[in-house]
């Protein structure tokens, strides 16, 4: 797998013009992409968290930025908020419902670039069954050849969701209604 | 059923035990109270809502409770390997004996599996056991992959499953003391001459 992925990447490497729309994959292999959260714990301090397990991919054009897509796949078994007691009760009917929804997505619909590497990045969250539009507030951190022959571009993206929307019975109380998403991703070129 | 009959004339030999060691009665009656306490406490608790007083400390005191009686059960095996048993009363069918037994082995595997299981929930990722803020039981992280999800599982209907077969030991015990009207229940009772007077039954079994 590993090699058949390093294959490509030297075939499209060899092949396609630089400066063009590129296809990525999120480097999730070397673990260099985050999918943290952060809720409020009784509205005095911050309980952070990730999903350990979620695959994607992007095709970013740094000329023609509002024609950049990405999707993601999150496994929510992955849940991870450094306390097994607390993850298997993320995981239960109670919250993240995994036996019957095991992944979460995002598909980009739209781009919108603003000032800057900034852009807003919208599209379809499916999240315990249900989807949702949301906006993810997102700006490019960097990209340029890495050390090992490939190609990198880096992204980060904030957006908030709020339980009820998706079907969660919030038993936290209104203060830990908003859960905060914080995403950062780094694509190697295809 | 003659050939019971028989056999108890062959017990009567070199004083057999008659009844159990007062520490093996100490301990059954201590464990069936904190059993019960500890499926009654845990049936609850995993329905606290967050912002109940009884949402930390519930789970504390059935986890340092959980982990005192998986210590009374290692001291009464030791008791009973060490001090025997009384042997199955011959007014027993072979049926009954074997189906006793098999409970009895059964409810102290299901115990040892429903002790370890809750261990592997709260240990999977290497925090400890407080016990009574005495000490900490050291966890030693996770040994299969979703851990607490799974031993949670198992925890819970090994936990079922004995509070079923401990009424049915109960209801055993029970049938054998009211209706058969043998020794069998105060074999496991405070008092030592009535279980020596009625090791003979005052009625066969139907």
């Amino acid at each position: 797998m590993k090699k058949l992925v390093l294959a490509s990447l030297f075939s499209t490497l060899l092949t396609a013009p630089a400066l063009q729309a590129a296809d990525y994959v999120i480097d999730t292999q070397g673990a260099h992409a985050f999918i943290q959260f952060k809720v409020s714990h009784l509205g005095y301090s911050w309980l952070h968290g990730r999903f350990n397990t979620f695959s994607g991919t992007f095709s970013y054009d740094a000329a023609n930025l509002a024609a950049s897509k990405i999707q993601l796949e999150i496994d929510t078994k992955s849940v991870d908020s450094n306390h097994a007691e607390r993850d298997k009760h993320l995981r239960s009917a109670d919250f993240l419902n995994v036996d019957k929804h095991g992944k979460a997505s995002f598909v980009s619909s739209k781009v919108v670039p603003k000032e800057g590497e900034n852009f807003d990045l919208i599209g379809n969250f499916t999240f315990n069954g249900v989807t949702k539009e949301i906006t993810i507030a997102a700006a490019k951190t960097g990209e340029g050849k890495d050390p090992w022959g490939g190609y990198r571009a880096g992204f980060e993206g904030k957006t908030s969701i709020n339980l009820s929307d998706y079907g969660i019975k919030n038993i936290l109380g209104p203060v830990s209604e908003t859960v905060y998403l914080d995403l950062v991703v780094e694509g190697v070129r295809k | 059923m003659a050939n019971h009959l028989q056999q108890s004339t062959h017990q009567t030999q070199s004083s057999p035990q008659v009844r159990y060691h007062w520490v093996s009665v100490l301990l059954h009656w201590l464990m069936a109270l904190v059993i019960f306490g500890l499926f009654g406490v845990g049936f609850w608790m995993v329905d606290l809502t967050y912002y109940s007083a009884w949402y930390k400390t519930a789970p504390h005191y059935h986890k340092s409770v959980g982990i005192v009686l998986a210590l009374l059960l290692l001291v009464r095996i030791g008791v009973l390997l060490k001090k025997g048993k009384p042997a199955a009363l011959s007014s027993h069918s072979k049926i009954v004996q074997r189906a006793s037994k098999a409970t009895h082995v059964l409810l102290y595997l299901l115990l040892f599996f429903i002790v370890v299981s809750g261990y592997l929930i709260s240990t999977a990722d290497n925090r400890g056991i407080e016990v009574f803020n005495w000490f900490v039981l050291p966890g030693f992280g996770e040994f299969f992959p979703q851990q607490a999800d799974r031993a949670g599982w198992v925890h819970k209907w090994l936990a079922y499953s004995l509070i079923a077969l401990a009424v049915l030991h109960a209801l055993g015990a029970l049938k054998h003391h009211f209706i058969d009207k043998d020794a069998t229940l105060k074999r496991m009772g405070w008092s030592m001459t009535t279980a020596t007077k009625s090791t003979n039954p005052t009625k066969e079994p139907s």
